[in-house]
């Protein structure tokens, strides 16, 4: 049982720095993936990563998944040091890649499966039972018996899913778990996430994700990350709170004739985010006040832009990023890995 | 060890072997690869025996290193540089962060490989001295047994400390394991008895598992005709020590080199 005084997870100057192999003859250069990271997720809470591509997520879970030393820094999983006690780490959580499958594509599904829990230890018939729970769950019951060769991507990620859960871990790790998944199932995987967490008081949950309506949908608290830095870290209400105040609009218009004109050198603008999408683009602006869309619209139309559609709406996590980096989630740079 | 540790070892044991023993029997390309191309190096060196009029007893020589090539290649292709496929096929981070030990990993990995290349290699057997008519006249078949199980334990303890060693390279491993398949038919005298070698190189080759190993099997088929490298007795006491030696090293190399990926970030990267 675990000890809700202890923090599930807990961070402290966290720092991991990679070498990059450059050309031949020229020293590695160094990248800094984690910056001096503090964080303290709870018993309990479904806690989201959103940052973009890049921003360091993949890196935290490896080292609190005990697959990679931090360079400095310390962090504790369920009260363990990630450098010293790895083995009492690892009886008590499991991790999702999304975009990864996993096991041999000779095997069926269910041996898969068994083959995993086998690792944790679990006995056959707990691990028969649960596999047969999670595969109706899923609706992949009547593909237990296919290969995992035979599989799609999708069905082959809902497997590895199924394979994160199987163990009932105290602390799970979702690395962009609905990563190239279709909108079905990666709903249905939403649907199962906070099902299983609401179920089971106790059991927490880290989940790194670049969709902002996912961590929005799912989670309790969310730190927003990007650069190997956490910029702030709060419920989702709360950090769209701290736009109240602001007015957010979204514009789309049509090609532009010209470079894009800087809107954020208008007076009243805070933040203005292009995004280019099938020959038109969607402009989120984030201003003081609603008085300022005049001149961003006259700015626009100045530069040939037609506007076609112009509507005023509540904030997004996406737009709390923007806030703060001054630019999309999707504009990433590639993490190493 | 605890108790729940044993038990975890063992699950993780037997769920790892169990891809190697009913996964790998589901293609039935394995008999044309694994038997037929074996098969068919082995009757080359039995016609070259036959042309040079040597005794009956080489081409049973021959038979027998035919079958413990299968042992060797699935040493070197199964198990050494099996962590490089693990990690490129995704599966080498899970096996790490679950608490299944590594060496119960490795140890399935060996037990499946040994189980399913024994089938391998008595098909091989089989088939060659049925096509070739030889005789076996084995003079202690329960030593006989003992050595090729010590042989295995041996050979597999040393896929387990190249596995280990080649935790952290890349395309690295495999190439190295081009490197040592052919060096290894020789000096370990898959098609010969080793003495043709002299007894120095011999004697050092006998580092290999498989040199001793298949020195003395031979004696212990082909008593009359085998001149063995040393003492049957010497060469099996050896094989204990090597399985000793082999086991521990593969033990130590995997704390240490598990320690120096995580450090590097080894464990999942896949562009090296």
């Amino acid at each position: 049982m675990e000890n809700r005084s202890v923090p599930a997870v807990r961070t402290e100057r966290l720092t991991r720095v990679y070498r990059v192999a450059r050309k031949r003859g020229q020293p590695p250069q160094e990248r800094v993936a984690l910056h001096e990271v503090d964080l303290e997720i709870h018993p309990g809470e479904l806690f989201g990563l959103l940052g973009p591509n890049g921003a360091g997520k993949t890196t935290l879970i490896k080292i609190l998944t005990t697959l990679l030393l931090p360079t400095s820094g310390r962090a504790w999983v369920a009260g363990y040091d990630v450098v010293t006690q790895p083995e009492a780490i690892r009886r008590r959580i499991n991790m999702v890649a999304g975009g990864e499958s996993c096991g041999y594509g000779l095997l069926t599904v269910r041996e898969n499966l068994w083959m995993f829990s086998q690792f944790y230890g679990l006995d056959n018939r707990t691990a028969r039972r649960r596999i047969e729970e999670l595969l109706e769950r899923f609706g992949l019951r009547d593909r237990g018996d296919s290969k995992m060769s035979d599989l799609s991507t999708g069905l082959r990620q809902k497997v590895n899913i199924i394979r994160g859960f199987l163990t009932d871990p105290e602390i799970l790790f979702l690395d962009e778990p609905t990563l190239g998944l279709d909108v079905n199932a990666a709903r249905q995987i939403r649907s199962f996430i906070r099902e299983w967490i609401r179920e089971r008081p106790g059991r927490t949950i880290l989940l790194t994700t670049h969709y902002m309506l996912e961590a929005d949908e799912l989670c309790d608290r969310v730190a927003i990350i990007d650069r190997g830095r956490i910029l702030a870290c709060d419920s989702p209400g709360n950090l769209k709170r701290r736009l109240q105040r602001d007015a957010v609009f979204s514009l789309e218009i049509d090609s532009l004739v010209g470079p894009i004109p800087s809107l954020r050198g208008i007076p009243g603008v805070r933040q203005a985010y292009y995004r280019p999408r099938d020959g038109r683009a969607e402009v989120d602006l984030i201003l003081e006040e609603e008085g300022v869309i005049g001149p961003v619209i006259s700015a626009l139309t100045a530069h040939g832009a037609h506007i076609l559609s112009l509507r005023k709406r509540e904030p997004t996590l996406e737009d709390v990023f923007v806030s703060l980096v001054g630019r999309g989630l999707s504009e990433g740079e590639e993490e190493p890995e | 060890m605890s108790r729940e540790a044993v038990i975890l070892f063992l699950r993780t044991m037997i769920a790892r072997a169990y891809p190697r023993i009913v996964g790998q029997n589901r293609e039935p390309s394995w008999v044309l690869i694994d038997v037929g191309l074996p098969l068919l190096g082995t009757s080359a060196y039995v016609f070259i025996y036959r042309a040079l009029q040597a005794p009956e007893a080489y081409i049973g020589f021959v038979i027998l290193g035919g079958a413990m090539t299968a042992f060797w290649l699935n040493v070197l292709w199964s198990m050494s540089s099996q962590l490089y496929w693990e990690k490129e096929s995704g599966n080498l981070p899970l096996f790490i962060i679950a608490p299944g030990p590594m060496m119960g990993i490795l140890a399935g990995m060996a037990l499946g490989g040994m189980l399913a290349t024994t089938l391998r290699a008595l098909v091989i057997v089989l088939a060659g001295s049925l096509l070739f008519g030889v005789r076996y006249a084995p003079a202690d078949p329960l030593a006989l047994i003992g050595t090729f199980l010590l042989t295995l334990l041996a050979l597999y303890g040393l896929g387990m400390l190249l596995a280990s060693l080649f935790l952290m390279w890349g395309r690295e491993a495999w190439h190295l394991s081009n490197l040592l398949q052919e060096p290894i038919y020789l000096l370990s005298g898959f098609y010969f008895p080793i003495r043709a070698l002299g007894f120095w190189v011999g004697a050092l080759a006998s580092l290999i598992p498989l040199t001793l190993g298949l020195d003395a099997m031979r004696q212990l088929l082909f008593p009359q005709a085998a001149s063995g490298l040393f003492p049957v007795g010497v060469e099996i006491a050896g094989l204990v020590a090597l399985s000793g030696i082999f086991l521990l090293a593969a033990h130590q190399a995997l704390n240490t080199m598990e320690q120096l990926a995580r450090r590097e970030g080894r464990l999942t990267e896949r562009r090296r």
